[in-house]
């Protein structure tokens, strides 16, 4: 059997799972593999950060992604940008329209402040679990702590600006059926919860899970929507193809 | 929001001029104020602070955004920590207006924003790699370089999700003054960014005041 052969078609999915809500979970994407992720009741809300697995250190970073592409909301055409100049994934697909990176986690205090504590011995796998703590417990599997805790995304909800600056946090943002495509550029571990987000509205703590799905990804053409989304991306694509021309991805 | 501050120089304990281009490095302790003045005005003043006790607990961009429910610091401004604590509060502030979404300039995000050729060009990143080697006591390292505060910068955010990146509104003289709640640790880049209005195209040195 051929290496050739072992490669699905583009589009293929090649896993799917349920990922109940207020949980937390993290998982390694290949380079050239998508990540689906799909709002299953509308209202949804995924924390996500992303590190290098061969090199830690290097890590989602926020201000990046949003200076280098000059937006403040996040959805098709745009790359998620790591520290070091290199696109972690790109949003080929995105049916939200506004995905928000500046408002950071639900903590114990807020959820308590919001909806009341439920703890695990009360109310077992139906507690009110945090994006903090979710975090921290991922970020743990790896050797990572609260000192690695970048500045997160939360997929699915969106926080507008006014010209003051006041942020407004947008409800119902994502429907049931809503769903977003990363294409990795790089391999990436991804770390990602589905606590509520902090700003959420909602008089009960929202329990809204997510499908995902890992999909063989198609070659990247020199006509890539999001490679050429902006002239930064184009730099950023080259920046990914250098670190894999001097060995950055050991089996690629 | 436009505070002016009661204090006079000749008071304070203690003044540092900071060169673009140049790191700056000390504690403030809880109770003191610390003032950052733009000295020829339109400089980039990029700040990061760790609790000096626990540097694990540090200046949190989202948190203090979020609990503030707006995006640009200013005179009332109370800068939180990673687990929510008031690290600081700014007290006055003749600017108006201070950016915690850019983040700092890089060599690597400057391959992307600008050119790949201009990789080698300085950064507040590395002038903060080289405050974290020189300065071992500290206890940071690369893991602690995180998203900061750029005091004199001006980042609009537009209604429909765009983020620009003006000319600076600071001028020669404004500065903004902040109260410790903590013993803090103050980790400044002077921007020695050329490429953009972040700096007037043209880095200057800013002044570092301390008052007990």
């Amino acid at each position: 059997m051929t290496t050739a052969s072992l490669i699905k078609e583009p589009g293929t999915v090649l896993y799917e799972d349920l990922l109940a809500a207020g949980c937390h979970w993290s998982l390694r994407m290949r380079k050239g593999s998508v990540l689906k992720i799909i709002d299953e009741q509308g209202g949804a809300n995924v924390g996500m950060l992303f590190y290098n697995p061969d090199n830690l250190l290097e890590r989602y970073n926020a201000p990046d992604t949003l200076k280098c592409q000059h937006t403040f909301k996040l959805t098709k055409g745009n790359c998620l940008y790591s520290d070091m100049g290199r696109i972690f994934c790109s949003i080929i697909e995105d049916s939200v329209g506004w995905h928000e990176t500046v408002c950071g986690n639900t903590t114990r205090q807020i959820i308590k402040d919001k909806w009341g504590e439920k703890t695990y011995q009360d109310h077992h796998n139906d507690w009110n679990q945090n994006g903090y703590s979710s975090f921290l417990v991922e970020l743990a599997k790896y050797g990572l702590g609260k000192k690695d805790m970048a500045a997160n995304l939360n997929l699915f909800s969106a926080v507008g600006v006014n010209d003051e600056g006041d942020l407004q946090y947008l409800e119902n943002n994502s429907k049931a059926g809503d769903s977003i495509e990363l294409r990795f550029e790089m391999d990436t571990l991804v770390v990602m919860h589905t606590c509520p987000h902090p700003m959420s509205t909602a008089d009960e703590y929202p329990r809204k899970p997510v499908r995902y799905q890992i999909i063989q990804g198609a070659a990247v053409e020199g006509d890539d929507y999001c490679m050429n989304f902006r002239p930064e991306n184009g730099r950023g694509f080259k920046n990914n193809e250098i670190f894999h021309l001097s060995g950055g991805c050991s089996h690629d | 929001m436009i505070k002016e501050s009661g204090l006079q120089i000749e008071d304070a304990s203690f003044r540092e001029k900071v060169d673009a281009g140049d790191y700056f490095i000390k504690v403030v302790k809880k109770g003191q104020t610390f003032r950052i003045l733009d000295i020829e005005g339109n400089q980039a003043a990029d700040t990061l602070f760790y609790n000096a006790n626990d540097p694990a607990e540090r200046y949190s961009a989202v948190d203090t955004i979020r609990e503030q429910g707006n995006v640009y610091l200013t005179a009332g401004t109370k800068l939180l920590s990673n687990e929510n604590n008031i690290m600081l509060e700014i007290t006055a502030d003749t600017c108006g207006r201070h950016d915690t979404l850019g983040g700092a300039c890089a060599t690597e995000s400057n391959t992307v924003r600008y050119a790949l050729e201009k990789k080698c060009m300085h950064a507040c990143r590395d002038s903060w790699m080289l405050a974290v080697a020189e300065n071992e006591e500290y206890g940071l390292s690369k893991r602690d370089i995180t998203h900061n505060i750029n005091f004199f910068m001006n980042v609009p955010v537009t209604k429909d999700g765009g983020l620009t990146f003006e000319d600076g509104i600071s001028d020669s003289g404004k500065y903004v003054e902040m109260k410790a709640f903590m013993d803090t640790i103050v980790l400044i880049s002077n921007c020695p960014q050329l490429n953009n209005p972040c700096n007037g195209y043209n880095p200057t040195p800013v002044e570092v005041i301390v008052w007990d």
